[in-house]
């Protein structure tokens, strides 16, 4: 092994530098020192933790509906009792109403944007997007509902058939993921209004959120091939 | 000293005033590193007591033990167990040490606590989701001790639950019905709180480190809680709503596990169409990471440890990290290799013995790399280091016989014998204690402040090494010869001259069991008695040597976050302080091991 002069490693480039609140974590990899070891000239910049944060408990939340999903493709592969039904109607609008709601946060995250940025005065209330996203994030729990009712006068419960029981299974872990969405929308609004909302907490729950709209969209999809 | 940007001093919470705050639900990573091992080591305490009395049932079975029916009256009629009770303890006991023990202690409670610090960082990113880990892990563990006063006991179905025997109810045996709930309960908490845990570990290491401390400038103990926390963020997430499919096929009268026209002690089930080997998918996905979340922490661990009393760094800093990465990918490919005998096609058996032979080339690069490291090192012989060789020793035995059980021709004929429990005690269960009571030992006097006895930690040391030899050694030989686990007494006749081995085992467990009392004086009187620990007793470089006091302060770093300027192993060099560089010395060395 060569003997090597350690010199502490260079700088790196700061890639976001421009953050609209000031919500580091500690150091991170960007941040090493630089060669004349003038620590006054690094600038304090890591991601912030909720936006690495959302991504690993997005990939945990992945990682179970692949189970579940893996579950039903080997429970319908080596049964004879699988019964074929159609998907309740209503749960096409839901769809409708759960994308128009990650259009609607899309908006109220520009126009928190700008609020937060110092331009007050354009945006009056900002928080009147939020309000509609987490309305229609309600109708679509109440609309989940509707289907589950749909479902069950049509004599298929919980337990009917395992095509009955994957999609309650499906639908109810997915409802409860989007109520888990709905507070973190609430919780953001709450800080709005106390106005110490960061920038990184708005991001992350509206990742969260379409990420929820794009697990709905993979969901239905299975179900309907698949049930 | 240092200059810093103002909102680097910031705290990401107010020191807590009332006890509650305080030492109950703490947002501290430091307390709720200390709750997971006070959970740890009331759970193994636990764990060995219910070893001690399946291995006196096995030496002399049909033997009354005393008091024995005020654990359960129907278990033990007259004080002497039933079968079913000797597998529903079987069963507790597994499930106790694998998940409340082996994973609870080296990764949740010492990553916890040493993470934070060996980063540089003044706490986890999501203090509440930290405590709410605990919180939730803490009731998983009273849900599973509830099912021992609970119906007719706990569940007998073993740590795996196989189904279908796992998901028709109470027709299947006693703690079948509600056993199994609870058990399933238990476990899919334990996933939640280990989830929320993994978050804070990998957020912590990704985005909480100090300035300087790049990826390859963090201790190897540190490498190892992330790539476990990795490997635990994608094997809770399977093994969780697993348990809740168990569940339901109990509760809601679903099938997903339980086959049609399944007769069970003369009932027809009325589940039908359900897939048996699919539980098996599902829990072995986990299963056999889970093998490596128990282990890889003890890995990183005694790799710390060694270095600090070798005074030099491992041969290749890198290619640990590297392996330790290998064996979270690889684990997840292997876990076929616990189904050779299901029924499942011999050409997936053939697909999952590749890469389990695969695995052990990271595993035997690991160890080689100890060895080669050590081979001609002045080591320092304190308790600490000798558990980390006594770690190696473990893993070493007990990963040899793997190389067996990896092939499915073999595999038939060792299946479900003692030659697999000797395996599994010896490579993660015996070898991951050591890498806790290296850990402990090595960290008691920044956790407490004070110094461990080191005399009473040698006789521990010696007593237990020899010990766990002698008790799970001979499993390998029963195992051969045809020795069949889970059976709770040896009737068959050519079971029959297995006893006196038996006998020995159960004497050898016992002897070493009790010298586990004096671990647990050790611990107790240093804790309070012991002499006050100096700054850094192990002349150690790695950051949470660095902290203003032991224990360190609420904020760990007394207001000022570190700065990094050297590679966490900077021993044998010519330093200030000695020979070695703390990773905050800004002194210019001259060295042949910086890598960064």
């Amino acid at each position: 092994m060569a003997t090597t002069v350690h010199e502490p490693p260079r700088i790196e480039e700061i890639r976001n530098p421009s953050r609209l609140t000031s919500d580091s974590g500690n150091g991170g990899w960007r941040n090493l020192i630089p060669a004349d070891g003038d620590l006054r000239a690094v600038q304090d910049y890591a991601p912030p933790p909720a936006s690495t944060g959302i991504w690993v408990a997005l990939a945990a939340i992945s990682m179970s509906f692949a189970a579940l999903t893996s579950a039903l493709v080997v429970r319908k592969g080596g049964a004879m009792d699988w019964r074929h039904f159609t998907l309740p109607s209503i749960l096409y609008l839901n769809t409708l109403v759960l994308l128009a709601s990650s259009v609607t946060l899309e908006i109220s995250r520009r126009r928190v944007a700008t609020f937060m940025g110092g331009l007050k005065s354009e945006v009056a209330s900002p928080a009147r997007w939020l309000y509609l996203t987490l309305s229609l994030g309600l109708l679509f729990v109440a609309g989940q509902y509707v289907a589950w009712r749909q479902l069950s006068t049509q004599g298929l419960y919980l337990s009917t058939n395992p095509a009955s029981s994957f999609f309650y299974v499906f639908t109810a872990a997915h409802a409860l993921h989007v109520l888990g969405g709905l507070g973190g929308l609430v919780r953001v609004v709450h800080k709005l209004n106390q106005l110490v909302l960061r920038r990184s907490t708005l991001d992350a729950t509206s990742r969260y959120w379409h990420f929820m709209d794009v697990l709905w969209v993979y969901l239905l999809l299975l179900l309907w091939l698949k049930l | 000293m240092h200059d810093m940007p103002a909102h680097a001093h910031v705290a990401h919470h107010a020191p807590p005033t009332s006890f509650i705050r305080k030492y109950i639900f703490s947002l501290d990573h430091k307390v709720i590193g200390k709750q997971y091992y006070g959970l740890a080591f009331v759970a193994v305490l636990v764990g060995m007591f219910l070893s001690w009395l399946m291995r006196i049932h096995l030496g002399w079975t049909n033997a009354a033990i005393p008091g024995l029916h005020f654990l359960s009256s129907n278990g033990a009629p007259g004080n002497i167990m039933t079968p079913e009770y000797y597998l529903q303890l079987m069963t507790m006991h597994a499930t106790i040490m694998v998940f409340f023990v082996l994973t609870t202690a080296p990764f949740a409670a010492f990553g916890n606590y040493f993470l934070p610090i060996q980063v540089g960082a003044e706490d986890m990113p999501f203090p509440r989701f930290n405590m709410m880990s605990f919180w939730i892990t803490f009731a998983g563990f009273l849900a599973l001790v509830a099912s021992f006063f609970v119906g007719d006991g706990p569940t007998l179905g073993g740590w795996t639950q196989y189904a279908p025997l796992s998901a028709v109810g109470s027709v299947a045996g006693p703690g079948e019905g509600m056993g199994v709930v609870l058990w399933a309960t238990s476990i899919a908490l334990f996933c939640v709180g280990q989830l929320l845990g993994s978050l804070n570990f990998i957020t912590t290491t990704l985005d909480m480190r100090t300035k300087g401390m790049s990826l390859w400038r963090l201790p190897l103990s540190t490498w190892s809680w992330f790539i476990t926390s990795c490997m635990g963020l994608t094997a809770f997430a399977v093994l969780m709503p697993a348990c809740i499919l168990l569940i339901l096929d109990h509760v809601a009268g679903t099938s997903f596990f339980v086959p049609s026209n399944l007769v069970i002690n003369d009932q027809l089930q009325p589940h039908s169409g359900g897939s048996t080997l699919l539980w098996q998918h599902l829990f072995w996905f986990f299963g056999h990471p889970e093998v490596y979340i128990a282990i890889v922490p003890g890995m990183g661990i005694v790799s710390h440890v060694l270095i600090a009393n070798m005074r030099r760094p491992m041969l290749s800093h890198r290619t640990l990290i590297y392996s330790f990465g290998a064996l979270a990918v690889l684990s997840y490919m292997v876990y076929g290799h616990h189904m050779f005998v299901s029924g499942m096609n011999p050409v997936s058996s053939l697909a999952f013995s590749f890469p389990t032979l695969i695995i052990t080339i990271p595993s035997t690069i690991i160890v080689l790399i100890w060895l080669g490291s050590l081979y001609g090192a002045k080591l320092r012989i304190n308790a600490a280091s000798l558990f980390a060789l006594g770690f190696i020793s473990m893993f070493i035995s007990g990963g040899v016989s793997g190389f067996f059980l990896a092939q499915p021709s073999l595999d038939i004929m060792l299946h479900a014998t003692y030659f697999v429990v000797g395996h599994f005690h010896m490579v993660m269960g015996v070898a991951a204690m050591f890498g806790i009571f290296a850990g402990t030992h090595f960290w008691f006097p920044k956790m407490f402040g004070r110094m461990m006895n080191e005399t009473l930690g040698k006789l521990h040391f010696w007593l237990t090494f020899v010990g766990t030899y002698c008790i799970f050694m001979p499993f390998h030989y029963l195992g051969m010869a045809g020795n069949v686990r889970r059976y709770q007494a040896f009737a068959p006749d050519f079971m029959q001259r297995f006893i006196p081995v038996h006998k020995f085992m159960t004497v050898a467990a016992l002897l070493t069991g009790a010298s586990q009392l004096i671990f647990v004086y050790n611990l107790i009187h240093s804790r309070f008695w012991g002499k006050p620990a100096p700054e850094n007793p192990w002349e150690a470089t790695s950051l949470e040597w660095s902290t203003p006091s032991s224990p360190p302060p609420f904020d760990n770093f007394g207001g000022e976050l570190p700065v990094v300027y050297h590679d966490p192993y900077q021993y044998g060099v010519e330093g200030s302080t000695g020979d070695y560089v703390m990773q905050t010395s800004p002194e210019r060395i001259q060295t042949a091991h910086d890598e960064a």
